[in-house]
């Protein structure tokens, strides 16, 4: 128990110096506007709005929406190379440490709740809905849906990114008198939509990231080959089941340790009670799996 | 193929794509869009 309370002081500590890193910008908080400066045309590898106040680089997300509705160039090469890099280097590793909304949701399932669910029946099926809402909302519409002088928009920003409701809106709008006038039927459904995952995230651990997240569904296509891996070795295995209980996510270490849907957050690993859960980015021992 | 030369052939495709996406200047649409509010980020436009 001592070393999950440990493993998982350790990841939050992680998690918020990344994200303060990364919304170095402090001065935006205070006068209501954005960081301009060049480290903006890189991206950082976690779902961070760029017109978050304090963000001092690029949303993956918010970026490749920008290429593909360009006139100039549709095809994203740059964020699409970045996203490939990042994911076979370390796959969902990003979502687990190095995502600001990621490090949210954790907070709100640390809430204590009467109830808590672990999954629910359809619960494996609904994840798949990740990748619709990248293939529809990141790629085709951006893509195909332009205006006169063939720009497309950003409508995963635009109709559901919480992220940039949280960190963009929230703080922009409060703080500007001229955007709080603008303010109408959108920003209402983004609000309820914010507000329903941080209800439903209280009682379910990351409901954003298992169905919504078009990021985790790329980092999670990369996880089977990412170099950073979990692996368990077998003959050290005693079939506790304790791993696939301490699981945020509901994943089961022993039957599929490479799941898309692993964070790698660490937990299986310090909650095994014969340590035969190894993760990072050491090479497979011969009786390990897979 | 092995694992692990698909993870090579994999960072190989993303290092080739980044570069060839940086020197065709994408990164001047994403500074653009990103200096810049973006309205429907924050749910106004």
């Amino acid at each position: 128990m001592d070393r999950e309370k440990k493993s998982e002081r350790k990841r939050l500590t992680i998690q918020l110096l990344w994200t303060l890193l990364t919304n170095a910008f402090v001065v935006g908080f205070a006068r209501g506007s954005i960081y301009q400066g060049k480290l903006k045309s890189i991206c950082v590898p976690g779902l961070n709005c760029y017109s978050c106040p304090g963000a001092i680089a690029s949303c993956p997300i918010g970026a490749m929406q920008a290429v593909l509705g360009s006139y100039e160039f549709r095809l994203p090469l740059f964020v699409t190379g970045f996203l490939i890099l990042v994911g076979t280097i370390c796959g969902r590793f990003v979502c687990g440490f190095l995502c600001p909304f990621g490090l949210v949701q954790d907070l709100l399932y640390r809430i204590p709740f009467p109830k808590k669910w672990h999954t629910f029946p359809g619960d494996r099926l609904l994840r798949y809905l990740k990748f619709l809402v990248l293939a529809v909302f990141v790629v085709a519409l951006p893509l195909l849906v332009t205006d006169l002088i063939g720009q497309g928009y950003p409508w995963f920003c635009k109709l559901i990114c919480p992220s940039g409701t949280l960190m963009g809106g929230i703080p922009l709008i409060g703080l500007n008198d001229s955007l709080k006038e603008s303010i109408g039927l959108l920003f209402a459904w983004k609000m309820g939509l914010l507000i329903f995952l941080c209800l439903v995230g209280v009682v379910l651990c990351r409901p954003f990231c298992r169905y919504l997240c078009p990021l985790g569904a790329i980092y999670g296509l990369l996880q089977q080959a990412s170099f950073y891996r979990l692996s368990v070795d077998q003959d050290a295995c005693i079939s506790c089941g304790q791993c696939a209980r301490v699981c945020p996510m509901a994943c089961e270490p022993t039957k599929r340790p490479n799941d898309m849907e692993c964070i790698r957050c660490g937990r299986c690993k310090a909650a095994c009670p014969t340590e035969a859960i190894d993760l990072g980015f050491s090479k497979q021992k011969k009786n390990s799996r897979p | 193929m092995k694992k692990n030369q698909v993870s090579m052939l994999l960072l190989l495709l993303g290092c080739v794509c980044l570069g060839a996406g940086w020197l065709r200047g994408e990164n001047g649409v994403i500074l653009a869009k990103a200096i810049r509010i973006c309205l429907e980020c924050v749910g106004i436009g």
